[in-house]
């Protein structure tokens, strides 16, 4: 037994002394104090895991229980098999919100991406006014949700005179009943969605232009190939990496979309643009029917989970 | 010809006259598109915005009315609770975040393998969808049985343990040299003192980014506030918005001054720690 392991939080206080003996021991037992004891690890790990296990898995594992039963507080939840999945399956409310959920996600992950990268090949480069641009940029990814949706409620303001719509207006176009008309709701939420990601994709780019291989570029110069071409044989594949990845997070965060479209229009008009997680949302929360929920959440994630799991089989197969 | 700085389109070099313009003009566009709509709310929290239709960039009587009418709305309340909230979730983040890390960088052990990929698949696995049972989990914790609805407490624990943030203090603690731990094996330190006096502080700059990181993430929570708060003494300040917004005594000025306060301290961390935001956000992204 060393001394210095057993309360190590002690030892400044003591002097040399408590040095030696440490030093002797090390020659004892050098290779066991290397690797400390067994628990050591987990120890430090304890924190971490236990908020894990609270916060993550157990309720993962209580979301699968839950959507086999009939949740029922204070009564006990009784097991009904399937019946919750037949139920979300068979309702044309939840078919309607996967489907909004699927465009949603699809149109602001194609939405960010491209405007991403091009902001990205744009602003590529040093100088401390691009900097200062590609700082301002940024600004709304840090800005909290809720405050984007509050910001972009206004400016979606749907009479003529609204701030968007007198743009629109300027340009010669009608105005736009944005998020209170069922036609450009879903549109209007996929825009608020693309300016509050593109600046975060054009990050993640420019992050992955600098591993780009600049001699691939003067190469290019040289014979003769004009800048789309650079753009399209040079800097595209050197990116491949960084597209996969930012699909894959970009698909993610467009399924499980809950708070824009919960204060932009929960929902509204006319369901135009409930999407899984508002709709989990108030079957649990404001219905109290918490299997059924959990039967939608399920599914949600085994959709997650496939769209993890195909784009990393398409990116090995890529790179074999 | 500058090589080094050699780009894709090779806009930014360009010094002829027809290059600047472009420049100008694409520099102009993106900070309307991307900050004139912020500029305009931070315009319309200073005038007074009675309607929707009076959001403009273009300054008007000035005034701090909707600050103090969003006070008398309890706005200081709810900016305070969320202070609490990112301040001890933030404290109890990194401290989680640092110790784990330790242990996954420094320490070889069986079953490591398995805690790595048990924190991937929390990085993979979407709070939303563990919104509901959450919700009746905080109610009751197993085995403990506290019921954190309705506390601040609630908002705070279950985002004690982030993977990302616990993924990036391992891979800097993974650079520290070994020769320094020996070192101070050999002079008899042990565990707690060489993470406290050698690790930790070879790993200032990844300090910085889990700040940095963990304080905007709290800060924009929504879903877990709205599912732990039972009224609106424990409302942060983004779900407060939305109460204001319903209220028909608050015109949109008010709320664009409620969210000024909202997106301000979040910001501001931004524009300090910008090094570090950047270079966590390629790291996060790029390696994992």
């Amino acid at each position: 037994m060393s001394l210095d392991q057993a309360d190590p939080a002690a030892l400044p206080a003591t002097g040399p002394a408590t040095r030696k003996t440490g030093r002797a021991a090390t020659g004892r037992r050098g290779h066991d104090r290397r690797a400390g004891r067994w628990w050591t690890p987990w120890l430090f790990l304890a924190p971490a895991l236990l908020l894990f296990l609270y916060f993550k898995f157990i309720p993962m594992v209580s979301a699968l229980t839950m959507s086999f039963q009939d949740v029922q507080p204070y009564l006990g939840n009784r097991w009904v098999g399937t019946e919750n999945y037949a139920t979300v399956l068979q309702s044309a409310g939840f078919r309607e919100a996967a489907w909004h959920t699927v465009v949603l996600a699809a149109g602001q992950t194609a939405g960010s991406m491209a405007l991403g990268l091009v902001l990205a090949l744009l602003m590529e480069g040093q100088g401390r006014r691009l900097g200062f641009v590609r700082s301002a940029a940024f600004l709304p990814v840090v800005v909290p949700i809720a405050v984007v949706a509050e910001l972009w409620r206004i400016m979606y303001h749907p009479t003529a005179d609204g701030m968007l719509n007198s743009i629109l207006g300027l340009v010669g176009f009608g105005p736009s009943g944005f998020i209170n008309d069922p036609d450009s709701s879903m549109a209007s939420i996929m825009l608020t969605g693309i300016w509050r990601g593109a600046p975060y994709d054009m990050m993640i780019f420019l992050a992955g232009l600098t591993s780009v291989d600049r001699g691939l570029y003067e190469a290019a110069k040289v014979d003769g190939a004009s800048r789309l071409q650079r753009v399209w044989h040079v800097t595209v594949p050197g990116l491949r990496s960084v597209f996969s990845i930012l699909f894959i997070l970009a698909a993610i965060r467009g399924l499980r979309v809950f708070t824009e479209v919960f204060l932009l229009t929960n929902g509204g008009p006319d369901g135009s643009t409930e999407v899984v997680m508002t709709l989990i949302y108030k079957l649990g929360l404001e219905q109290n029917r918490l299997g059924v929920g959990a039967a939608g959440a399920v599914l949600l994630f085994i959709a997650t989970l496939i769209l993890t799991v195909v784009v990393h089989l398409l990116r090995r197969r890529e790179s074999k | 010809m500058n090589a080094p700085t050699e780009t894709a389109l090779g806009l930014t070099e360009s010094r002829s006259p027809g290059g600047r313009i472009l420049k100008a003009v694409t520099y102009l566009l993106v900070l309307i598109v991307f900050a004139g709509p912020l500029l305009a709310l931070l315009v319309g929290a200073f005038s007074q915005v009675k309607d929707p239709t009076q959001l403009s960039v273009i300054p008007s009587g000035a005034t701090l009315d909707n600050f103090r009418i969003a006070f008398d709305q309890g706005v200081l309340a709810y900016l305070l609770n969320s202070f609490f909230v990112v301040g001890f979730g933030l404290l109890l983040q990194v401290a989680v975040s640092v110790l784990a890390g330790y242990a996954l960088a420094r320490k070889v052990f069986p079953g490591m393998t398995l805690v790595l990929v048990a924190i991937l698949a929390t990085l993979m696995l979407p709070e939303e969808i563990l919104a509901l049972p959450l919700s009746v989990i905080l109610s009751d914790l197993p085995v403990v049985h506290f019921n954190l609805i309705g506390t601040l407490a609630g908002m705070i624990v279950p985002l004690g343990a982030w993977g990302f943030s616990i993924l990036v203090m391992t891979e800097f603690m993974k650079d520290v040299p070994r020769e320094l731990e020996e070192a101070a094996r050999i002079d008899g330190a042990g565990d707690l003192r060489i993470f406290a006096q050698i690790i930790l502080p070879m790993c200032k700059p990844a300090l910085g980014v889990i700040g940095v990181f963990g304080f905007t993430m709290i800060w924009d929570q929504y879903l877990l506030p709205l599912l732990v708060s039972t009224d609106s003494s424990s409302y942060t300040l983004p779900l407060a918005l939305r109460t204001l917004r319903i209220d028909p005594a608050v015109t949109p000025g008010v709320v664009m001054a409620a969210s000024l306060l909202a997106l301000l301290p979040s910001v501001i961390v931004f524009l300090f720690f910008q090094r570090s935001f950047v270079h966590g956000l390629s790291s996060g992204a790029l390696k994992g």
